[in-house]
């Protein structure tokens, strides 16, 4: 009923040209890296001020959207994640490409991200209440259960030497703590320089790592990149969709994972990440995950999207932002007048029903209009080295200067690209090491600030039923390859149908 | 199609200042006769603080109100410096001499991360422009808790022992630890700080019982007020906020009382100012003055004003600069007390 | 280095790189593990101090890189294959170099001039393309990011003297 109002608010054709001018902008910034969907919503903000409140949200939540789906795009094509959430997504998505299957990871990904999204959206028509008074119960332990569960979910599968994989991680940790010290405002290891003031973003880390590292790693076995003969039709779309339907625990999986971070509020990162590990512990290919698996793409991409929406519920009903983007929706919805909170469901019906049918809409229109460029950006692969490789690097300046509007960021992360091609002939694993930058700092303030309620008493991990719950998983995922290996040792049979069971 | 629209008005815009240009550097060169000063060139915009935050809010309503009303000839951009708890943003602006394209808008930090993280910057390193507003602060508790009074929550904390009562803020050593430490100050009970990232989320919090107390910003908490989830006992200004509309339970921010006339002597309230690089000339800070004006009187700002329950003083030249004189001199005796200040 | 007959052609190996970044790390871990000392690596009455966590982490990284040290250094059978061989060590420098210099123009010409620079040279020296096909590329990309950043998004790049003569 009340959806139905909804969508009778997009009969407005404005609306619908909105929709499709926030979805365009929404993936070129995704493609952008730096330029995320958080900075991107931000620079356009001021541009929707003579908008009524409903037109602006749907625009600037279809650029949402849009960032949430072109991620994908260059962590597949050049290994370089447009975005955070989309690091995950280039475990498997990039040695698909260098298969010749670019095609077919984008179709995976744009699609998965739209399943992911889906449920999210469900979840919020008919749920957002009830889950509005669950995601009040998260105080600082519960953040930090749910940032050791990602941790421990992701960590010890690996197959390099423990030691390298231990010193990736502590790098990562080290990383993380560099600057401002957010719970007792202390500088940390900056060493006086004014440039180390705003630490290492994950980002920049990111960019140069992936990107550029890539990029030297492909001159050095000869100016070309290995997916250059891929075969490019539009017949590659329907041929991904018919395989697609083999994934769908993992689909349901990350979908969950992700609705669950997205309120809680974990983020779309750790979700993708949390995902992937599940994913790769639970499936039947989970050993062959980091060789060109489409399964290592659906399960991140699905997480990412349906968190990144989920997000969106607690920022409407509480007013807390479960995303950087969600905070700078936030701040939108303020500057139109609208008080997001408790009572915004029952005195703007128009706007927030609008928002939710946009939400469908947008997100169709969004795989619509990316799906149809699968075969141009994968086409994008058969352009020689030599002019496509001093575009990329460009990019990825561009990319590493905005995140904070600072030159040496572009300096770091030329650092870390001879970091990244380094580590990756001496097999240091890199996942390790970006996950602890993107959780680091996350997870040891929420553990310091328990540590503040408790006044240092560890057992406020186990003091309710929900961190206690958490935790334990958490802690039985750490231990999980010795757990199986108990199980299967003392009920051989029953053990292996648990496995199965859980496929 | 505005954002298209605008995209080319911009275009259009960008191209007319070209020729516009070079127009006023003809005229200029030809004759020596003073003309008002105006920027020639997009007016970088600066943030100390991340994207979403309360700074970060009103820079770009201020953007969208410039350039939704045409009050200035050239774009403003805006930038968010954030690192070192802003201390990056005041660098850049006190490091830019005579660049009269670059304004900031500063929080509390302006005082308070100097003083907390020994970055050698201060107020004086730039040039102040006007003061926009202030940002009040009210003292919360969720609505299940009995507290009806400051003293309530006060005698609370000194019976409850240490570790009873819990206050929740934004940020280390910033303005609203320095609120809570002044509390314990003018009142002898101690509470436990605890540092969030966002208002936000302080304010979730306190809904979710995690903490006693919030000293959060009207803005951030409103919502959970007309819910009926939170409670405000007083707020940190020297008078009543000045708005009789009521809000919830026909409770209006007027009959919030004060916290000096409850009994809880502190006051406090958070500068929204503008400063400009350090060595630009009186015309440059008039043309900002004035701009500033115009954008005050927009019917969009004072909306703003009102949602906010900000205290609306504007202040300019020596009035500001004995303002800010003040009010650097009160952040350093009260973070001296708490013992606050970068060894 | 004394390298054996058959890797002449190599620039290091893999032994000598193992042990130069694990030397690298254990140097790191000891910089966190004395800055964490110094903002406080103990354990409070309200929970670890700031330094704690990373003093923790500085300790392990110590001592995961000096057993990836001692490993390569007593290990009978080190890995003495080459870790780069000079032909790829000179493609990889064909990138890095150029890349390097790229990063010192930005800061000197601003990124637009200095993209298309490097666009260019990149296209002139390793893709030999005649110029008709070099000038469109190098001027377009650039060209593009200006109007897009510049005067859509206004989200400012760095700019040198050229850009602030036309006004920006």
């Amino acid at each position: 009923m009340n959806l139905m109002h909804g969508f009778g608010v997009l009969a407005d054709p404005m609306n619908i040209v909105y929709m499709f001018v926030g979805i365009t902008l929404g993936v070129l910034i995704g493609v952008l890296p730096g330029l995320g969907g958080a900075n991107g919503v931000a620079i356009l903000l001021p541009l929707t001020f003579s908008m009524s409140p409903t037109s602006a949200i749907i625009m600037l939540s279809c650029i949402y959207w849009g960032a949430l789906f072109g991620g994908a795009i260059t962590s597949v094509l050049f290994n370089i994640p447009g975005e955070p959430w989309s690091v995950a997504t280039t475990f498997d998505g990039h040695p698909m490409a260098q298969q010749g299957r670019a095609g077919e990871a984008l179709t995976a990904a744009f699609t998965s991200s739209f399943l992911g999204a889906f449920v999210a959206i469900v979840l919020i028509t008919f749920l957002a209440p009830v889950i509005a008074r669950f995601a009040l119960q998260f105080g600082p332990a519960e953040f930090f259960a749910v940032q050791l569960l990602t941790f421990c979910s992701f960590v010890g599968m690996g197959k390099e030497q423990p030691f390298k994989v231990l010193t990736a991680m502590m790098l990562g940790f080290a990383l993380a703590a560099v600057g401002l010290d957010s719970v007792t405002g202390q500088l940390r290891m900056t060493f006086g320089s004014m440039e180390l003031l705003r630490g290492f973003d994950f980002l920049i880390a990111v960019i140069g790592l992936f990107g550029i590292g890539e990029i030297l790693l492909t001159m050095e076995e000869g100016l070309a990149f290995k997916g250059k003969s891929a075969k490019i039709n539009a017949a590659v779309v329907l041929q991904t969709w018919k395989q697609l339907p083999k994934y769908w625990a993992t689909a349901i999986r990350g979908s969950i994972v992700g609705c669950w971070m997205g309120i809680t509020p974990g983020g779309a990162t750790p979700a993708s990440f949390m995902s992937y590990g599940l994913a790769k512990r639970f499936s039947r290919n989970g050993h062959k995950f980091g060789t060109g698996e489409m399964e290592g793409v659906v399960a991140p991409e699905t997480a990412a999207h349906a968190a990144g929406t989920s997000a969106l519920l607690p920022m409407l009903t509480l007013g807390i932002p479960g995303s950087p983007t969600a905070a700078v929706l936030l701040g939108g919805l303020l500057i139109w007048g609208l008080q997001p909170g408790p009572l915004l469901f029952i005195e703007q019906k128009e706007f927030v029903w609008g928002l939710i049918a946009s939400m469908y809409l947008g997100n169709v229109v969004g795989l619509i209009v990316v799906l149809t460029t699968v075969p141009l950006f994968a086409s994008i692969l058969r352009i020689p080295f030599s002019i496509i490789a001093p575009v990329i690097i460009v990019i990825c300046a561009v990319g590493a200067y905005t995140v904070h509007n600072a030159f040496l960021d572009i300096a770091v992360m030329l650092v870390f690209g001879v970091l990244g091609y380094i580590f990756k002939k001496l097999s240091y694993p890199l996942a390790p090491l970006v996950l602890a930058l993107v959780l680091g700092d996350m997870a040891e303030s929420s553990f310091r600030q328990a540590m503040l309620l408790s006044q240092g008493d560890l057992s406020i991990f186990w003091s309710n039923p929900l961190v206690g719950t958490i935790v334990t998983l958490a802690l039985a995922m750490l231990f999980w390859p010795v757990i199986s290996l108990a199980i299967g040792r003392l009920w051989p049979r029953s053990g292996s149908k648990a496995a199965v069971s859980l496929k | 199609m505005a954002v298209l629209e605008s995209v080319s008005r911009l275009k259009a815009a960008a191209a007319i200042t070209c020729v516009s240009l070079s127009a006023i550097s003809i005229t200029t060169l030809t004759s020596t006769q003073a003309l008002a000063w105006e920027p020639t060139k997009s007016v970088e915009f600066i943030v100390p603080a991340g994207t979403g935050g309360g700074a970060d809010q009103m820079a770009r309503m201020i953007q969208g109100i410039i350039q939704k009303n045409n009050l200035m000839k050239q774009p403003v951009v805006v930038i968010n410096k954030s690192g070192g708890a802003g201390a990056e943003g005041f660098l850049d602006v006190s490091g830019s001499n005579r660049n009269p394209h670059k304004i900031i808008i500063t929080l509390s930090n302006l005082f308070t991360t100097p003083l907390a993280t020994g970055v050698p910057f201060s107020w004086k390193d730039m040039t102040p422009v006007a003061m926009l507003a202030l940002d009040n602060f009210i003292l919360w508790v969720n609505a299940e808790q009995p507290y009806k009074t400051p003293k309530d929550l006060v005698d609370a904390a000194k019976s409850g022992g240490a570790n009873s009562s819990k206050m929740g803020g934004t940020g280390s050593k910033q303005e609203d630890q320095i609120i809570t430490a002044a509390i314990e100050q003018a009142t002898g009970a101690t509470f436990t700080y605890i540092p969030y990232k966002g208002g936000g989320d302080v304010a979730a919090q306190l809904v979710g019982n995690h903490i006693t107390a919030s000293v959060n910003n009207p803005i951030e908490a409103v919502a959970q007020w007309r819910a009926g989830a939170l409670r405000p006992l007083c707020v940190f200004d020297a008078q009543r906020i000045d708005l009789k509309e009521p809000i919830a339970n026909n409770m209006s921010w007027n009959d919030v009382p004060t916290c000096k006339e409850s009994g809880l002597d502190v006051e406090y309230t958070m500068l929204r100012g503008i400063f400009t690089s350090p060595g630009v000339n009186a015309d440059q800070i008039k043309y900002y003055v004035e701009l500033f004006q115009k954008v005050r009187e927009t019917p969009d700002w004072k909306d703003f004003m009102a949602k906010g329950a900000f205290n609306t003083t504007f202040m300019t030249g020596d009035e500001y600069k004995a303002w800010l004189a003040k009010t650097e001199t009160t952040h350093k005796g009260l973070m001296e007390k708490a013992g606050f200040l970068a060894k | 280095m004394k390298q054996r007959k058959s890797d002449e052609d190599a620039v290091t190996t893999h032994h000598t790189m193992e042990i130069a970044v694990a030397l690298m790390f254990a140097a790191l871990a000891v910089v966190v593990m004395i800055d964490s000392n110094r903002v406080g690596n103990g354990w409070a009455s309200d929970g670890p101090e700031a330094g704690y966590f990373p003093f923790y982490v500085g300790l392990i990284m110590f001592i995961s890189s000096a057993a990836i040290l001692i490993a390569n250094l007593v290990s009978r059978t080190p890995n003495r294959s080459t870790f780069v061989e000079r032909g790829q060590f000179v493609l990889v420098m064909k990138v890095l170099i150029p890349t390097i210099v790229f990063v010192g123009l930005i800061w000197l010409i601003g990124i637009y001039f200095a993209a298309a620079i490097f666009i260019a040279f990149f296209m002139y020296w390793l893709g030999k393309y005649p110029i008709q096909k070099i000038l469109p590329v190098a001027i377009l990309i650039p060209l593009a990011l200006f109007v897009m950043f510049e005067i859509w998004f206004l989200v400012p790049l760095p700019k040198g003297p050229v850009e602030a003569m036309l006004g920006y």
